[in-house]
């Protein structure tokens, strides 16, 4: 006894210590947890607003050819209003860094605005355009204090020119609509996502149309039908294998098979679709397979028991009763497809898009390769844009993992 | 006609001839004495009809779609001119190309030879006589299998099992679609690796200290030579991933202990979905979370204490890996831990345990297999893991067991290979699919060794 005395204090520190072990990893799992999405949140959630710049228009009737309104000269209206908008500003170089600070995407908003509204010829309007990146990185704030002057891209005349248009209350953050509407660009302010996501919108829905029947019809053969022999297990082993295979490898297939030997387009949503339907396939085979594990027998039984054959057993009591577990998998695959990257930058879904792509066949970009590309690109504004870009990739994922719990939930039966 | 409205056309027939079957099939009933009397329900012949009217005529369809562009354009290349035809493989390739261009309207390199221009109509001739072929015959198959089957409905036809059985075969398709894969992922990345080891002897990339895969397009050019000695890209995988399992395994096993041993009920509600979002974040945003923060902050505590930390260091992007792998390891180690009979337990605490001696001395080791089954997975995984690597790791092959210093791996060899500009024939685009070769017999059998090892450890408790 006295032996079991002296060692108990240590021994019940020792078991303190290791408590607390296991308090702290989990401490530090849900620290870099909120580490991930306090840097994304952080640095994203200024994305959502783009500095604009107002700038005094006239729309000159003269500048404007009535039968084509469109090829009317639109940077130089804009950057007649800067001029006026700052007479002492004269000489080449100067008047470069002046016209700099609005985006070149501001003639194209000005024509567009024309081309809804033609009767607005004539008159002079103050228009709001998007600025340019540097400016907008400014107002926001990131380019620091006076420390990093010499980094920045911004002259010193040009901050003198933002500091009197913020005194005229000519500078504003305004909802950024351009960055929810428009594909790519090199332009920061002028980039988008709407191209990355109608390129997911086409990849997941050709993932869903195939993966979805094919992985249900191998889990209900696995399940119901598949005698128990070396075939069926070869079936099985292959399947748990490629649930673990590395992502890249089905690139590397999509390259080789789907691009080089049925030789389908490059970059398209379709051989995207097909790469991630390999991929999700086993997902949803082994989820399907559990929703089937579950439903009872007695329900198997009892259509046998008043004459249905094998298929109608399966086909109208198991398989209904066996749905939302398959639905449930299925999302969680569709899940994992959308923010799934590498298999699609080697059939060349990693290319610079622009336009926003129309079909199954058109080239286009996904929203994570989006990211990727994103986070390479140089300007400051761009890490904003790709955290933005990231927070609605997983809202889109939070979306659907709520739908599958919320499935699971309402359907879940114990029986 | 082209193929996709033909395709829809097929279904709409097909559909019809749903209708048609079934239509007939109450005829044939009522004219012998009641539904009662046939064999199977209305429905059942109805499908039997679209049955035989879509499926014969699909698999024309397709043989059709498969082969239809290469014998159409072996007819356009036989009558090009013979100073065309005798061009060699590549340029012939290329005219071939301009004439596909040319029919489908796209803008063409160069001046428009007009012997391409005719073999251009001609090749638009064949392909408008394929098309409208095309769709009589399958048409006409649809509508004769349909027709046929309409012929054959007596209440003796066993439509119901003529469905069924089409319906099996469909689904014992749908579950061998995996070992097609499998064989297209072997042999796609195995004749590629043939051909690069053709060219480079396996000796010298398995055990070659040097990478350096840009090869000299022109002869002349200085410094590019190509050497595909693959161990320092071997070295920085093994480096990252192990960085990346020091982080995770005692994370992850710590969590899973704590979530099944000591948390309460309320507790672990709460704290294990926590930890399964880790899992859930795509492994991109892991990658920019790397480049954005965590490199940063080791590079600047790095210099604080005077380390020279280059900015794609192997320890940030390893770090993350192993954040992202930590949900990973801990429930695989929660099932097993769970799956270990109380039985045990109790057994320890009889002798007096405390609950940690219990859980170090009888749950782990009982526990150790499955365990260790989990680990060798999430090595695989790590190994395999792409997105982070190629963001936060470097490009540069350092053979080198400094965590500080940047490394690169074998998947970020693939991804840079083969983005951008290929060519087929240069063992530098091989060399991804040797690799890749390489990423997929080592995972496949850290895969099978960790499956047989938890499922044999599974019936152990049983």
């Amino acid at each position: 006894m006295a032996v079991v005395r002296r060692g108990l204090a240590k021994r019940y520190r020792a078991e303190w210590r290791f408590k607390a072990m296991g308090v702290l990893a989990i401490c530090a799992s849900l620290l870099f947890l909120a580490m991930v999405f306090a840097s994304i949140v952080g640095n994203g959630y200024t994305a959502f607003q783009q500095t604009h710049i107002q700038l005094e228009v006239s729309l000159d009737p003269e500048a404007f050819d009535t039968t084509a309104l469109s090829a009317a000269d639109y940077p130089g209206l804009v950057k007649k209003s800067l001029r006026q908008m700052f007479p002492d500003v004269s000489g080449r170089g100067d008047l470069r860094q002046l016209y700099a600070l609005v985006s070149s995407g501001a003639s194209y908003h000005l024509r567009e605005m024309v081309m809804a509204k033609p009767q607005l010829v004539g008159q002079a309007l103050p228009v709001w355009v998007p600025a340019d990146d540097d400016v907008d990185m400014l107002i926001k704030g990131h380019f620091g204090g006076e420390a990093s002057q010499s980094a920045t891209r911004l002259s010193d005349a040009q901050r003198q020119w933002i500091d009197r248009l913020t005194a005229d209350g000519k500078i504003e953050k305004r909802f950024n609509r351009i960055f929810f509407t428009t594909g790519d660009s090199r332009e920061p302010e002028l980039a988008g996502i709407w191209g990355a996501v109608m390129g997911s919108f086409f990849t997941l829905a050709v993932t869903l149309v195939l993966s979805f029947p094919i992985g249900v019809a191998a889990a209900v053969y696995l399940e119901e039908f598949a005698p128990q022999n070396r075939w069926t297990d070869l079936i099985e082993v292959n399947i748990n294998n490629l649930a673990a295979v590395p992502s890249i490898v089905f690139g590397l297939l999509g390259l080789a098979v789907f691009l080089n030997f049925f030789g389908l387009p490059r970059s398209a949503p379709l051989v995207g679709g097909l790469v991630l339907t390999l991929m999700t396939l086993p997902t949803i085979i082994i989820a399907s397979r559990a929703a089937l594990k579950s439903v009872p027998p007695s329900i198997r039984e009892g259509a046998l028991g008043i004459g249905a054959s094998k298929m109608q057993m399966v086909l109208h009591h198991v398989l209904p009763l066996a749905l939302p577990g398959m639905l449930t998998g299925t999302i969680i695959g569709m899940a994992r497809a959308l923010g799934e990257t590498a298999p699609l930058l080697m059939i060349g879904m990693v290319a610079f898009i622009v336009d926003i792509p129309g079909s199954l066949t058109d080239p286009s970009t996904v929203l994570p390769v989006q990211i990727y590309l994103w986070a390479d690109s140089p300007e400051r504004a761009f890490v904003e844009r790709t955290s933005a870009a990231i927070m609605i990739l997983l809202a889109f994922l939070i979306v659907m993992n709520a739908a599958a719990v919320y499935l699971r939930k309402k359907f879940e039966k114990r029986w | 006609m082209t193929p996709t409205t033909l395709f829809f056309l097929l279904c709409g027939l097909s559909a019809a001839a749903y209708v048609l079957g079934r239509k007939r099939a109450f005829a044939v009933g009522a004219a012998s004495g009641g539904l009662k009397r046939l064999h199977s329900r209305p429905g059942y012949y109805g499908l039997l009809a679209a049955l035989w009217c879509a499926i014969p005529a699909l698999i024309v369809f397709s043989a059709w779609q498969a082969f239809d562009t290469t014998l159409i354009t072996g007819l356009v290349v036989r009558d090009l001119p013979e100073t065309i035809r005798s061009l060699p493989e590549s340029q012939l390739g290329l005219a071939i190309n301009d004439i596909r261009n040319l029919v489908a309207g796209n803008i063409v390199s160069g001046d428009i030879d007009p012997a391409m221009r005719q073999a251009a109509d001609r090749y638009r001739g064949l392909q408008a006589t394929s098309h409208a072929a095309l769709a009589v015959i399958v048409l006409s198959i649809g509508a004769a299998g349909a027709f046929w089957v309409r012929q054959r409905i007596s209440a003796q036809l066993r439509a119901r099992n003529q469905v069924e059985t089409v319906i099996n075969w469909g689904l014992i398709l749908c579950s061998t679609l995996a070992i097609f894969v499998t064989i297209g992922i072997v042999f796609s990345v195995l004749y590629e690796s043939i051909r690069f080891f053709k060219a480079v002897p396996v000796t010298e990339f398995l055990f070659g200290l040097k990478w350096s895969p840009q090869m000299a397009i022109r002869a002349d050019q200085v410094g590019s030579s190509g050497t595909f000695g693959a161990v320092p890209v071997f070295a920085g995988t093994a480096l990252i991933s192990a960085i990346a399992m020091l982080v995770a395994v005692p994370i992850g096993l710590m969590s899973a202990i704590y979530l099944s041993e000591y948390a309460g009920r309320r507790f672990r509600n709460v704290a294990k979905p926590l930890i399964e979002i880790l899992a859930g974040i795509p492994t991109v945003v892991y990658g920019y979370f790397a480049v954005l923060t965590v490199a940063p902050f080791i590079r600047d505590n790095g210099a604080l204490v005077g380390l020279d930390v280059s900015s794609e260091s192997a320890l940030a992007a390893g770090l993350v890996m192993g954040v992202m792998i930590i949900p990973f390891v801990s429930s695989l180690s929660d099932d097993v831990i769970n799956a270990v009979p109380q039985s045990l337990r109790d057994g320890a605490y009889g002798l007096g345990a405390t609950k940690s001696e219990t859980i170090r001395h009888v749950v782990i080791p009982a526990a150790l297999p499955g365990i260790v089954g989990g680990v060798l997975l999430a090595v695989s995984r790590a190994i395999g893991e792409t997105m982070i690597v190629v963001m936060a790791a470097g490009l540069a092959a350092n053979l080198t067991a400094n965590p500080l210093q940047a490394v690169t791996t074998v998947t970020v060899q693939i991804v840079t290979l083969l983005v951008g500009d290929q060519e087929f024939d240069s063992p530098k685009t091989l060399a991804a699919f040797a690799l890749g070769l390489l990423l997929f017999v080592v995972t496949l059998i850290l895969n099978l060794i960790a499956l047989y090892v938890v499922r044999k450890y599974r019936e152990q408790y049983e």
